[in-house]
């Protein structure tokens, strides 16, 4: 079996599942926030029971925080109204919010083997701890949080070979978006991307979270890294003790296998309007930029405050070139301040944002008007993703976007003066 | 939803169509299935919703509904009065939440390349028939796995879960 079909069947109660098979799991932590949750609570309602385990349901007030209108300030109010009436343990409002996929991981809720479900698409991200992680709407969401299960597809895997120490201003971020582009919007779908390969060992867990992040946007069900030892560490650090875990082949064999040499990789950018239409940056179009973003759930940890810094220190944005930084948790929020990070930001002519989705999904704080250009560290450019109909949006790493905010271009960080 | 049978006006979308095309993320504040419908493919067509019957059909290429998981896709397209979505093919999340709220979703490429703009079209859930009336054309379509018609014959996951919990 694939290491994520093992997952799967181990929560099924079966000796092993093979693909293509429906399957009902026992699930161990079910998520949600400030969009997906007051639809899900209906449903839930629907069933006048209880929750499943007050200390599994998570609810994360991380979209349209801190309140953008009163419309959303109403469906924040529903799910508190909720989260206090069922006692839910893990309930993140005011300034305990952080991006739902940058907290869960240092809040210590993620374990290896364990499988989580959340009512947001990128709910994959957690594979980069060895959970199986993925993705449902609210209706599903709903019916876990009473019963503790939900239904699956079980998938095939594509096995992903990464190799290699990647060259400076290079991660995680550039692995994806070449694989994104690599398979396509959906050539991953229904599909696990299982990574393998020596080259793991020369991505930080951080990058290793932005890369799982993005499987979604290849259609997948979900991405899944071994469990190796910077893992082992990691969770360590937030104070959960895991044996380390590699993956072990699937005996039914990989529906596809793929290879990345992450020598070779320069640093990647995804062109409007797809995650898939990737070059590499010295291949995009010199647009002038008028807002870069660096943060979300995908590039808001804290690797990538500090890549954004290196860049950033004794330098200034491009004239008209807004710059939005956002750190995506109150812990990487506060470390960047402790390290001096938010004197650098703030010498450059960025904002500094509070924990929030906020622009990434055209919500507030940075929502684009029409004929603008945004560079984003962010995991989506469909059309109108960040604003108006005909704004762009283009993807990269943060390295790509501090150095693209000083020059008012798509720039190499390798080449910036 | 099985043993129904659609007719509708067929509109066409393409490839690729995601979430935040389908209902645009800064309407998520709403759960109203009418008036997330008005704001139906606002991201690609702000005229969209004005041009859909009651009954319409949307008929799309590959990879309908990919992206975000937001539930508010297909409620959206419900709430704007469409019966059903025929599509090349679905994304993951999309597809599930549809039979969770119960939006009649077929995967046919045939038809998705056959059918024109304005089609009239007549689709039999139960047989799994879809007749293009302005063409003559049909297309059969696979049946629904037995464990999602479960789900679909109990009314939606909720109903299905309900008679679970209460040991029926």
């Amino acid at each position: 079996m694939s290491q994520s079909r093992r997952i799967l069947a181990v929560h099924a109660g079966r000796e092993s599942v093979s693909p293509g098979e429906l399957i009902d799991v026992g699930v161990d932590l079910v998520l949600a926030n400030d969009i997906t949750a007051p639809l899900a609570i209906e449903e839930f309602n629907k069933l006048g029971v209880d929750v499943f385990d007050k200390s599994r349901v998570v609810l994360v007030l991380d979209h349209f925080t801190p309140n953008r209108d009163i419309a959303s300030a109403e469906q924040c109010a529903f799910v508190r109204r909720f989260a206090l009436e069922h006692r839910i343990e893990h309930f993140y409002d005011g300034g305990e919010v952080g991006i739902e996929h940058v907290l869960l991981p240092e809040e210590g809720l993620i374990r290896p083997g364990e499988v989580v479900i959340g009512a947001d698409s990128h709910t994959c991200t957690y594979g980069a701890l060895g959970a199986f992680a993925t993705g449902m709407g609210s209706t599903d969401i709903a019916a876990a949080m009473a019963t503790g299960k939900a239904w699956f597809r079980a998938p095939e895997a594509v096995l992903i070979n990464v190799t290699g120490k990647p060259g400076p201003w290079v991660g995680g971020k550039d692995l994806i978006l070449h694989l994104i582009g690599v398979l396509g919007v959906d050539g991953a779908t229904y599909r696990s991307l299982e990574f393998t390969g020596d080259g793991i060992a020369e991505l930080s867990v951080d990058g290793r979270l932005t890369a799982a992040n993005m499987a979604i946007e290849a259609g997948a069900k979900n991405g899944l890294f071994p469990v190796d030892r910077p893992v082992v560490e990691y969770l360590e650090g937030v104070g959960v003790k895991v044996a380390e875990c590699a993956l072990e082949p699937d005996e039914y064999g990989y529906v596809g296998e793929m290879s990345v040499d992450m020598v070779s990789l320069p640093p990647q950018v995804a062109l409007p309007h797809l995650p898939s239409n990737t070059v590499a940056v010295g291949e995009a179009p010199r647009v002038k930029l008028d807002q870069v973003v660096i943060g979300s759930c995908t590039n808001g940890r804290m690797e990538d405050m500090r890549v954004a810094a290196e860049l950033l220190r004794g330098r200034r944005t491009a004239p008209q070139v807004r710059l939005i930084i956002i750190p995506g948790s109150p812990r990487v929020y506060r470390r960047s301040m402790e390290e001096g990070l938010f004197d650098i930001f703030l010498d450059a002519g960025a904002v500094i944002s509070p924990p929030t989705c906020g622009p990434c999904l055209g919500g507030h704080m940075g929502v684009l008007a029409s004929g603008e250009r945004a560079l984003s560290t962010t995991n989506r450019n469909f059309t109108g993703r960040m604003g108006h109909r005909e704004s762009e949006v283009y993807l990269s790493n943060p390295a790509v976007a501090a150095a693209s905010a000083v020059s008012g271009t798509i720039t190499d960080p390798g080449e910036l003066r | 939803m099985s043993g129904e049978v659609l007719e509708g006006r067929a509109h066409k979308v393409g490839d690729h169509i995601n979430t935040d095309l389908i209902i645009p993320a800064t309407y998520l504040v709403s759960k109203d299935p009418v008036e997330l419908g008005c704001h139906l493919m606002e991201g690609l067509d702000p005229d969209f919703c004005s041009r859909v019957e009651a009954g319409d059909i949307i008929v799309a290429g590959y990879n309908f509904g990919s992206g975000s998981s937001r539930e508010h896709a297909p409620v959206a397209i419900k709430g704007a009065g469409i019966s059903c979505v025929i599509a090349a093919s679905f994304a993951r999340i999309f597809y599930r939440n549809s039979i969770n709220v119960g939006l009649p979703i077929l995967e046919s490429p045939e038809a998705s390349a056959a059918v024109s703009e304005g089609d009239l079209l007549m689709v039999d859930l139960s047989s799994g028939i879809i007749e293009d009336v302005t063409t003559g054309e049909s297309f059969e379509v696979p049946s629904y796995p037995e464990f999602m018609r479960k789900i679909m014959d109990a009314g939606g996951l909720i109903e299905y879960r309900r008679s679970e919990l209460s040991g029926g």
